[in-house]
């Protein structure tokens, strides 16, 4: 079909909900802020790459500013000193947002069960989807972006996200 | 092989750190740590001590001094006063152990959070005890006697305090510097480091040799095999067993590619960071090429684990040389065709030439070891200086630059990515048949047949694995040539197959400590390019 044709539809009139038609356009659109802080940081900066390319799948707009993004994707070790720091980035992010938690420190705090490492990011904030191994190969976090993408689709209307999640810094 | 450590006693310590510096020529404070002797089975006089390890200036011998601490609420005097690499060696020591160091201008923790209660490389804190941070700390406790020393105040100068990083798209990895700006330029600096502190010295008190492998892969995420290869090297030394030459030019083809894949990811994140895209895919993408070869030969990208005390997990395959060929020229090109794009590129010049540099005497007393020192025209490579592994056979030239700045350090790893290839082709040809793990059944585990077939095996391979493999008692201070500088493993073992004690020496760490005092009087992008040529390395420098 050759989109550039805007005479394509005519005058036909398409129907349909307006969830559908934003949840279509953020789909395509999802903007990561990627929160690297070791290992699994340098294989997303490999999916990021032509190679892998992260961009065929609309999530190519990496911004560093959490305030404008919608897709948070914290990939590495998060210790315990950094914990308040993933706070505020997470709530610095306007609603609807999504986390993926990148390899197995950041999903369960993977082989580092010691005083310093913080046993999953999902005590501090909620998590969309994990992604396991050590560090992931680059065609699994492209899997968890898609993976977004379906559960996304899925989403009522615009709502705010995970109103019943209570973190472990979320009182202090 | 084990280190010969010279006792002193804490009355002393200043003076002949002192004496040792200025007549015996020992200039580079390399590190310091501190023993727990808690758990010994012979425990000395006092439970903790304190260890010095220093080099002399023709870069081959080492020397360490050990000093008894009867109190650690009293702890010793300083030595930062002498060393300026001493100042955040001896805050770790503070943090981990809780030994104090008297007259240190800033004594305060710096691995774990302010908020931390107790000092967990004691033997009596459990490994398991995490313990929750609230809130990040304002860091003003620094920067205020900065500004009173330069005589600046906050309001008259109109300075404005501004947070580079932790989470900072430039800041590669968690480091958080603060930095007080009169318009656009740094006046004062204070670096925090810590965020990535994963326990690595507890956990391997906790597991036995080769079950440390893993974590040393995520030291230097970005040259694992190197970490792989330095430590097995230092367990092996205090074993006192050689590879089989086979082995050994394995270890040479990895480490050396490691070197390459290393500063490829320098130099693309460093010219990523001033614009340089084009470079950026230029350097990436030849890495996945050598990604690839390694996946094929370890079974990972990028946490390889290939290794073991005394040898490897398995030979190479098939075809490894035209795989790795075809990985040397694709790196060749991306070299070159990058090179293209800056060796004349005014922008690229005129933004690093002459920005932070680092002059020889200064690098050596904050400690820079590797390509950040040999920028500054030091020619220490422990390649050359103390030649292991063969090294002084081959044919490569050590690259040092003239002023130290960040110019300087990008290049100097430009032309050693050259350097190692030469290396890695010269050892493909050279690389003999035979064994690649040491003959020993204490040390490397059986074949699968004999564990199968036979109970003799079996036990060996239950032993092995349950036990861990056995090093004598002793202390040893191993030091290897990696990708960032002078890596360095100080193991003490009880003769047990699960380490004592491990103590890293990072590069990274101790060239993170002279950040803030050298990108004072630039500004904000130069501090950026600055960090990038340094290239700090979070999971080291914290580990
Ligand atoms: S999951 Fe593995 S690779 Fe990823 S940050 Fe943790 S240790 Fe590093």
């Amino acid at each position: 079909m050759d989109l550039s044709n805007t005479n394509l539809l005519d005058e036909a009139i398409v129907t349909t909900k307006i969830d559908a038609v934003v949840n279509w356009g953020r789909e395509a659109s999802l903007w990561p802020f990627v929160f690297g802080t070791a290992c699994c940081a340098i294989e997303f900066m490999a999916t990021a790459a032509s190679r892998y390319d992260i961009s065929r799948f609309g999530a190519e707009v990496l911004r560093f500013s959490p305030r404008h993004a919608d897709l948070l994707v914290v990939a590495g070790t998060v210790s315990y000193k950094q914990a308040p720091i993933l706070k505020q980035i997470y709530d610095q992010m306007p609603e609807p947002k999504w986390v993926i938690a990148v390899g197995a420190c950041a999903s369960s705090g993977g082989f580092y069960d010691n005083y310093t490492t913080l046993q999953g990011i999902d005590e501090i904030v909620p998590v969309d989807v994990y992604v396991a191994g050590c560090p992931p190969r680059p065609e699994a976090i492209l899997d968890a972006v898609m993976d977004i993408q379906r559960q996304l689709k899925r989403e009522p209307k615009f709502e705010v996200r995970n109103t019943d999640f209570k973190g472990k810094l979320d009182d202090v | 092989m084990m280190s010969e450590a010279i006792k002193i006693e804490s009355a002393d310590l200043l003076d002949t750190l002192r004496k040792a510096r200025d007549e015996e020529g020992y200039t580079l404070l390399l590190d310091i740590t501190a023993i727990d002797n808690l758990y010994k089975s012979h425990p000395p006089m006092t439970r903790f001590e304190l260890v010095y390890v220093l080099r002399h200036s023709n870069f081959k011998d080492t020397r360490i001094y050990k000093v008894p601490v009867s109190d650690p609420k009293t702890g010793v005097e300083t030595v930062s006063g002498l060393f300026s690499s001493a100042d955040w060696a001896e805050r770790e020591v503070y943090d981990q152990y809780g030994i104090h160091f008297q007259n240190h201008k800033m004594l305060k923790r710096v691995l774990n959070h302010e908020e931390f209660i107790g000092h967990p490389l004691r033997k009596d804190y459990e490994i398991t005890k995490g313990q929750y941070c609230t809130v990040s700390q304002d860091m003003m406790d620094e920067m205020q006697p900065l500004l009173d020393a330069r005589n600046l105040d906050m309001e008259k100068d109109e300075l404005m305090i501004v947070n580079l990083g932790p989470s900072h798209p430039a800041s590669h990895g968690t480091i958080r510097t603060l930095v007080a700006l009169d318009g656009e330029t740094i006046v004062a600096a204070a670096s925090e480091i810590g965020y990535l502190h994963r326990g690595f010295e507890k956990s391997c008190e906790n597991h036995n040799y080769n079950q440390i492998i893993p974590y040393t892969d995520r030291l230097n995420y970005c040259s694992a095999l190197m970490n792989n290869i330095a430590f097995a090297k230092t367990a092996e030394d205090m074993l006192g067993v050689t590879l089989p030459d086979r082995g050994i030019f394995i270890r040479i083809i990895l480490a050396e590619l490691s070197r390459v894949i290393d500063h490829l990811v320098c130099l693309a994140a460093g010219l990523l960071d001033m614009g340089g895209q084009t470079n950026y895919w230029y350097l990436f993408n030849p890495r996945n090429n050598a990604y690839d070869f390694l996946s094929k030969l370890t079974g990972a990208r990028l946490t390889n684990s290939y290794m073991r005390i005394g040898g490897m997990a398995y030979d190479l395959y098939d075809g490894w040389e035209s795989d790795l060929e075809d990985v040397l020229v694709k790196i060749d090109f991306g070299i070159t065709e990058s090179l293209k794009m800056i060796t004349h590129n005014r922008i690229y010049n005129d933004r690093i030439q002459d920005v932070s540099p680092v002059s020889a005497k200064q690098a050596i007393d904050y400690g820079f070891t590797g390509p950040n020192l040999r920028a500054s025209g030091v020619a220490y490579d422990l390649r050359f200086s103390d030649p292991y592994y063969y090294y002084d056979t081959f044919d490569f030239n050590m690259v040092v630059g003239s002023v130290g700045d960040t110019y300087d350090r990008m290049m100097v790893r430009f032309e050693e990515m050259n350097e190692s290839m030469k290396i890695i082709r010269q050892a493909m040809k050279r690389i003999p048949d035979g064994e690649i793990n040491v003959p020993d059944k204490r040390i490397i585990l059986p074949n699968k047949n004999c564990v199968y077939g036979g109970i003799e095996g079996m036990m060996n391979q239950f032993k092995l694995v349950i036990d861990g493999v056995k090093v004598p008692e002793g202390e040893h201070y191993g030091a290897f040539e990696a990708a960032n500088g002078e890596l360095g493993f100080y193991i003490v073992s009880d003769g047990s197959g699960t380490p004592y004690k491990v103590k890293v020496r990072a590069p990274s760490f101790y060239h993170l400590s002279a950040y803030p005092k050298i990108i004072e009087h630039y500004q904000v992008a130069d501090a950026i390019m600055t960090l990038g040529s340094l290239n700090i390395i979070a999971g080291e420098m914290d580990r």
